[in-house]
């Protein structure tokens, strides 16, 4: 190759790299990005059963029931406006409690959301990214009751 | 005193950063003889942030509740080795470590840097002096950590449980080390742009650190990934959270520099190419950190609750990355062409090394960042985990690995010898694999199943460099390549093996009752309550077997007061072709206790794996060195090198 060829094809070959990942990345978030949703979305008709998301909120204070082979409960998701109950088959996260906010991955099912994985912190400020104004909100509200 | 002596060494340190840098633009104006000076400046700069964050270390280690950080960040009775840790455990003390590194960095390329024209040394000293000065500014006007409270509370509020672990004590210092290192790779190449002076000499004055900034970015995100793996006990290794992606993409630009950068060394080819890399790498440590440090994964919100930081940051990355791409836009069009090159040849193998690399880098960064995007355009919340990840990058990441058998066997310049012959073994023994995994395994998913096809080419492959000739007189840097390409291959295997061969046991347990997994049977001994320095724990006493031989395993669920929180302390046997992976969880309303059990055939090749590619780094850098020192005390001219 000629030197001035050779700068060609290598100015090519990147932007072909760069519109390949923009074109590869485009073509992978149009459907396995998953959506956010809180229970209100859901009352509100927002999230088609059966896709694959991830619903946020506080667990309800008083709502976590334990079913009979130990290790399946049920609990309600709420975010002040809607409630949508919730069935999760496994160990729950360190910090998953009544009261406290939680993101679960799963899908809607009837009505239930059946969760396959409920997210824990990772960072000592790390939050599920969505959970953020929520546990913001949910701090404000505890500073003001002191 | 001591956090007020840590402060006042902190803007002595910002004063000379500034001094550096001005010091740069007079020399590269006249020709003023200010190199000594600026060295020691440099020096003496990194002594001030070690002294700096020596300070931190002593208040944490005293627990001096005075500082705001301390208080927020420990409690007078946690293990003195986590008071120590958790200095960095927190943002502030993190920023402080990034600093020390980054002037540090700078100290030991002023005293070490004898390969680079003069010129570009001062020049690659002024930027990383710039690069400082907006840290310490951030540090000293956004995140002071010597803040003091008064009075002085009684005792702190503890560490995060999860924290308190040695994978803390180890993790972010080492990618930190590797991000950091990465400077000055990006100094050296702003450096090299100012002055023109991009040639093989930069490459090889380039390469160390590249080398050792790559090698401590592998082994963080292998040790990170392990310790994710055990502490957070889902028993998975990676699970393309935003964090871990801001490791990921630094490594990713740093794997194609490495490898583009032995291509400006040895042939002095592919200038605005390595310089841009150069730069990019350390743009994707700036974006990590950005990504981490600024509250902005928690949501565009929370950004918002706490601005000065994210914006400070934000700032600070746009003004670095944007001066450097339009410093490479003036510069990098002028720089002499580089050597020329046929398509088949070494060079052109590692073009499209590089090729690949960036279009997984560019997948992993736009769908770390686009939820963020989304979030900011549209208000659209959503995630962006593991299903896009794997589906996009996965394919990228086999056929590199496909590609990663071929490129070594390429001569430089032009290669005639029809080199595909070599790999018919390796073909052959993946296409074994595959008949294997189709007759033993017919249901396994078609990424593992390649996988095993991949790993057994490639650990064939990855060797026929040292094929043919005396391995014992084959370059250390052969060595290291040929360790670091097997790793890959043994990594690839470990996942491969995890992914379709795992067995999961979930299910309650009285004393007594016994649970299959895989080919084991657990028995349920008892379950005793237990205790540590700051937290209580109930401990599952658990026997395993499968034939001959009883091993006992004994996992905890811990609670700590302060603050209050409960972590699974997952009890782990590791065996030569897997592990079983054990976890205790709450008692059943009935008296019955939760256990998680997993069968993970070779899932410790993945670390292995990481581990392998670590050491080849290691044997190449100390192949460097090596030839570095017999060089300079040979005095011997400068050969072309051909190193494979």
């Amino acid at each position: 190759m000629k030197p001035k060829n050779q700068r060609l094809v290598l100015v090519a070959a990147a932007i072909a790299a760069v519109l390949a990942a923009v074109l590869l990345a485009m073509w992978g978030l149009r459907d396995r990005a998953s959506y956010f949703y809180t229970p209100a979305d859901i009352a509100g008709g927002k999230a088609a059963e059966g896709q694959a998301m991830r619903l946020g909120g506080m667990v309800e204070q008083g709502s976590i029931k334990h079913l009979a082979d130990g290790v399946t409960i049920r609990f309600v998701v709420t975010d002040g406006k809607a409630q949508t109950p919730v069935v999760y088959r496994g160990i729950v996260p360190d910090l998953f409690r009544e009261g406290s906010g939680a993101v679960a991955e799963g899908r809607l099912d009837n009505g239930t959301f059946v969760a396959d994985t409920i997210l824990a912190k990772h960072d000592e400020r790390y939050m599920p990214p969505q959970l953020g104004n929520l546990a913001a909100e949910h701090k404000a509200g505890k500073t003001l009751e002191k | 005193m001591i956090a007020e002596t840590g402060l006042a060494a902190l803007w002595l340190a910002a004063g000379l950063a500034a001094l550096q840098f001005l010091l740069m633009i007079l020399a590269l104006r006249s020709e003023a003889e200010v190199s000594r000076t600026m060295r020691s400046v440099a020096v003496v700069q990194g002594v001030l942030t070690l002294i700096a964050f020596a300070m931190l270390l002593i208040v944490f280690a005293r627990s001096d509740m005075s500082v705001a950080l301390v208080f927020e960040n420990s409690s007078a009775v946690k293990p003195f080795v986590y008071k120590v840790a958790g200095a960095w455990g927190n943002h502030e003390g993190s920023m402080l470590m990034w600093v020390t590194i980054l002037a540090v960095a700078g100290a030991f390329l002023a005293i070490l840097a004898h390969r680079t024209g003069e010129r570009t040394l001062l020049a690659a000293l002024g930027a990383q002096a710039l690069l400082a000065l907006g840290f310490y500014a951030f540090l000293l006007f956004a995140s002071n950590p010597f803040a003091r409270l008064w009075p002085p509370p009684p005792d702190g509020q503890g560490l995060n449980p999860l924290l308190q672990d040695p994978g803390l004590a180890f993790h972010p210092p080492t990618l930190y080390l590797g991000y950091v290192g990465l400077s000055v790779a990006f100094s050296l190449a702003v450096g090299a742009l100012l002055t023109g002076e991009v040639d093989s000499r930069l490459g090889r004055a380039m390469r160390p650190w590249v080398l050792g900034a790559w090698l401590l970015l592998t082994l963080g995100i292998t040790a990170g990934s392990y310790w994710a793996y055990y502490e957070l006990g889902w028993g998975g290794y990676w699970f393309w959270d935003p964090v871990e992606n801001a490791s990921l993409m630094p490594w990713l630009a740093a794997t194609a520099l490495l490898h583009s950068i032995n291509v400006l060394a040895a042939r002095g080819a592919l200038k605005a190419w390595t310089m841009m890399l150069a730069v990019i790498a350390f743009s994707m440590s700036m974006v990590g950190t950005f990504l981490v440090r600024s509250g902005i994964l928690t949501s565009v919100h929370a950004f918002a609750i706490d601005p000065e930081r994210g914006t400070f940051l934000l700032a600070l990355l746009a003004i670095y990355v944007g001066a450097a791409f339009v410093l490479f836009a003036v510069r990098g069009a002028s720089l002499k062409e580089g050597a020329p090159f046929e398509l088949v040849s070494r060079e052109s193998g590692l073009v499209i090394n590089n090729l690949f690399l960036s279009v997984i880098l560019g997948v992993v960064f736009v769908g770390t960042l686009y939820p963020l995007f989304a979030e900011a355009v549209s208000g659209e919340k959503m995630s962006v985990g593991a299903p896009y990840f794997n589906a996009v990058a996965g394919p990228l990441a086999l056929l590199l690995a496909v590609l990663v058998g071929v490129g070594p066997l390429l001569a430089w310049r032009r290669e005639r010898r029809p080199v595909i012959k070599q790999l018919a073994v390796p073909a052959l023994l993946g296409v074994t694999a595959l008949a294997i995994t189709i007759i033993l395994a017919p249901h396994i998913h078609i990424l593992p199943r390649l996988g095993f096809t991949v790993a057994a080419y490639l650990a064939a492959a990855s060797i026929l460099p040292l094929i043919g000739r005396n391995p014992l007189r084959a370059p250390l840097a052969t060595w290291g390549m040929v360790v670091a390409h097997f790793g890959i291959a043994v990594a690839l295997l470990g996942m491969a093996a995890n992914a379709a061969f795992t067995t999961e046991k979930l299910a309650i347990a009285n004393p007594g009752d016994v649970l299959a997994v895989g080919p084991w049977q657990v028995q349920l001994e008892s379950v005793t309550p237990t205790a540590g320095k700051n937290w209580t724990a109930i401990e599952a006493q658990l026997r395993a077997t499968r034939g001959a031989g009883i091993i006992t395993l004994a996992p905890q669920m811990r609670y700590f007061s302060d603050p209050p929180m409960e972590t699974n302390e997952s009890a782990i046997a590791s065996f030569w072709n897997g592990q079983l992976y054990t976890v205790v969880g709450r008692q059943d309303v009935s008296g019955a206790w939760q256990l998680r059990l997993w069968w993970k055939p070779f899932v410790t090749l993945i670390w292995a794996g990481g581990g392998l590619i670590a050491l080849g780094g290691a044997l190449a850098l100390l192949g460097r060195i090596w030839l570095l020192f017999r060089r300079r005390s040979s005095a011997a001219e400068w050969r072309t090198e051909r190193y494979a």
